[in-house]
C-alpha cells in the first residue's frame, strides 16, 4: 500500500484536530456532578461572618455554645472560643484564651502577667469556631465515613459510627476539633445544625449582644452576610492551607491564626 | 494436581466470601455517598437527622416575651436590649414545664464580662462603659444598685 502525499496531509489534519480538542470536551460528567449543575442555584451554603471590631470579648457565645450543644462545662474543651491578641508597641505578641473564654476577659492579665496599657500597640478579640471547609481535610481523612459534608456545607460527625481514632482534630489546621469527653468520640462546631435548619440562627448568633457573629446563606444573593462577603473587605484563617474556609472575618490582623 | 500455593489461596478466596457476606450486616443501609461526593459526602444519611433533631435549649427573647411582657419591655427599653433573657437567666428549654424554675446568674462576674475596663482601643470593648473591678465597690453584687433590666442608676 502506497501512502501518497494526500495520505500524510488528511492524516496530519486529524492528528492536529483531536491533540487541539480540549480535554474538557471529551471529559465524562458523573451524575453528581450533573445534577450539581444543574440545581446549583436557590439552594444552601451556610457561612459565617465575625466582625472582630464589635467582639468585646465577653465570652457569652461560648457559654451559650456549651450550654446548648452539652459541652462538659467545666472541660478545657469548647466548640466556639475567644481569643484575645495583644501586640505590643516592641512588637511583641501576646494571644491567650483562658478556658476558651467562657467567663469572658475581666482584667487585662495574660497567663498571670499584668499588661501594662502604655505598651499595648493594639489589642482586640477574635471569636473561632469551625470554617465547614469547603475541602475539609478532616473529613477526607476519616477512615471510617463517621464524619462528612452535607450538601448544604455543614460537616457534621456521626457519634455512632465514629472509632475516637483522632485523625480529624490532627487533620484540622484550625485546632476546631477534639475529642469529646462524655461521648468519646470527635466533636466539633456544626454551625447548631438542629437550629439553623429550623429557621433560627446558632446558640452564638443570638447569643451575642453585639452582633460580632453572623450566620447566612452564601447562595442567597440577598442574604445579609452574603451581601457582606461580595461587597466588603473580609478576609479568611489560614487560606495557604487550601481549605477554602467559610468562616469570614472582618478586621482580621496579620498576627492572628 | 497438588500445590503448597493452594491451600492459602482457599483461606484468602474464604476470607473475601466471609467479608463479602458479612457487609450488608454490618453497614447501615442508608450509608453511602452523599451530596459531596464520595471523597466529602460518605456517610450514613440518617445521621443528618439525628442531628436536625438534637435539643434546642436557647429559644432566644421571642419565647420569653408572651409571659414575661413586663420585664420584656423594660429590658427591651433600655441599653441592655441587646442583650438576650438566656444570657443571665439560663436556657429556656421547655421552661416553664421543664425546668419549671430557671437559676439566674446575679453575680459579679457575669456583668464584668463587658463593664471591667479594658483598655483595647481598637476594639468595641473600651467603648463600653465600665469600671475597675478592684476600685469599684468590690465586695457588693452590681445588682444591689443597679437593675440589670435598667441598668442606669435610679431608673
Amino acid at each position: 500500500m502506497k501512502f501518497t502525499r494526500r495520505d500524510f496531509l488528511t492524516t496530519a489534519a486529524k492528528g492536529a484536530l483531536i491533540t487541539a480538542l480540549p480535554a474538557g470536551a471529551i471529559k465524562f460528567l458523573g451524575p453528581d456532578e450533573v445534577r450539581a449543575d444543574i440545581d446549583s442555584s436557590g439552594k444552601v451554603r451556610w457561612a459565617f461572618l465575625v466582625d472582630t471590631f464589635k467582639c468585646v470579648g465577653c465570652g457569652l457565645c461560648v457559654k451559650a455554645c456549651k450550654n446548648e450543644n452539652e459541652t462538659p462545662y467545666g472541660a478545657p474543651v469548647t466548640r466556639t472560643w475567644v481569643e484575645r491578641y495583644i501586640i505590643k508597641k516592641n512588637g511583641e505578641m501576646l494571644a491567650d484564651t483562658p478556658l476558651g473564654a467562657r467567663d469572658g476577659f475581666t482584667d487585662n492579665k495574660v497567663r498571670g502577667d499584668e499588661v501594662d496599657p502604655k505598651d499595648i500597640g493594639k489589642a482586640f478579640f477574635v471569636p473561632k469556631l469551625c470554617n465547614q471547609c469547603d475541602s475539609p481535610p478532616c473529613v477526607q481523612v476519616c477512615p471510617v465515613g463517621a464524619t462528612y459534608q452535607v450538601g448544604d456545607g455543614v460537616v457534621l460527625v456521626d457519634r455512632s459510627w465514629c472509632i475516637g481514632c483522632g485523625y480529624c482534630i490532627m487533620a484540622c489546621p484550625y485546632g476546631v476539633r477534639f475529642f469529646h469527653p462524655v461521648h468519646k468520640v470527635a466533636e466539633k462546631c456544626n454551625f447548631c445544625y438542629h437550629r439553623i435548619t429550623k429557621g433560627m440562627q446558632t446558640a452564638c448568633v443570638d447569643a451575642c449582644p453585639f452582633g460580632a457573629r453572623k450566620i447566612g446563606n452564601l447562595k442567597d444573593p440577598e442574604d445579609p452576610v452574603t451581601k457582606i462577603v461580595l461587597t466588603e473587605r473580609v478576609g479568611v484563617l489560614k487560606s495557604e492551607y487550601g481549605t477554602k474556609p467559610q468562616v469570614y472575618y472582618l478586621g482580621l490582623d496579620e498576627n492572628v491564626r | 494436581m497438588k500445590s503448597h500455593a493452594w491451600r492459602p489461596l482457599w483461606l484468602i478466596l474464604g476470607l473475601v466470601g466471609i467479608i463479602l457476606l458479612a457487609r450488608p450486616l454490618v453497614v447501615p443501609s442508608d450509608f453511602g455517598t452523599g451530596e459531596r461526593g464520595f471523597m466529602y459526602g460518605y456517610h450514613r444519611k440518617s445521621n443528618e437527622d439525628e442531628w436536625k433533631a438534637f435539643k434546642v435549649k436557647y429559644r432566644t427573647k421571642e419565647y420569653c416575651k408572651d409571659c414575661h411582657q413586663e420585664n420584656y419591655e423594660s429590658s427591651m427599653s433600655s441599653k441592655h436590649n441587646a442583650i438576650q433573657c438566656e444570657n443571665c437567666h439560663g436556657p429556656a428549654v421547655d421552661h416553664p414545664e421543664e425546668p419549671a424554675k430557671l437559676v439566674i446568674d446575679k453575680s459579679r462576674a457575669q456583668c464584668l464580662r463587658c463593664h471591667s475596663y479594658l483598655p483595647y482601643e481598637q476594639s468595641h470593648r473600651s467603648k463600653i462603659k465600665g469600671i475597675d473591678p478592684k476600685e469599684h465597690n468590690p465586695d457588693m453584687e452590681c445588682s444591689m444598685c443597679h437593675n440589670p433590666h435598667k441598668p442606669n442608676l435610679g431608673g
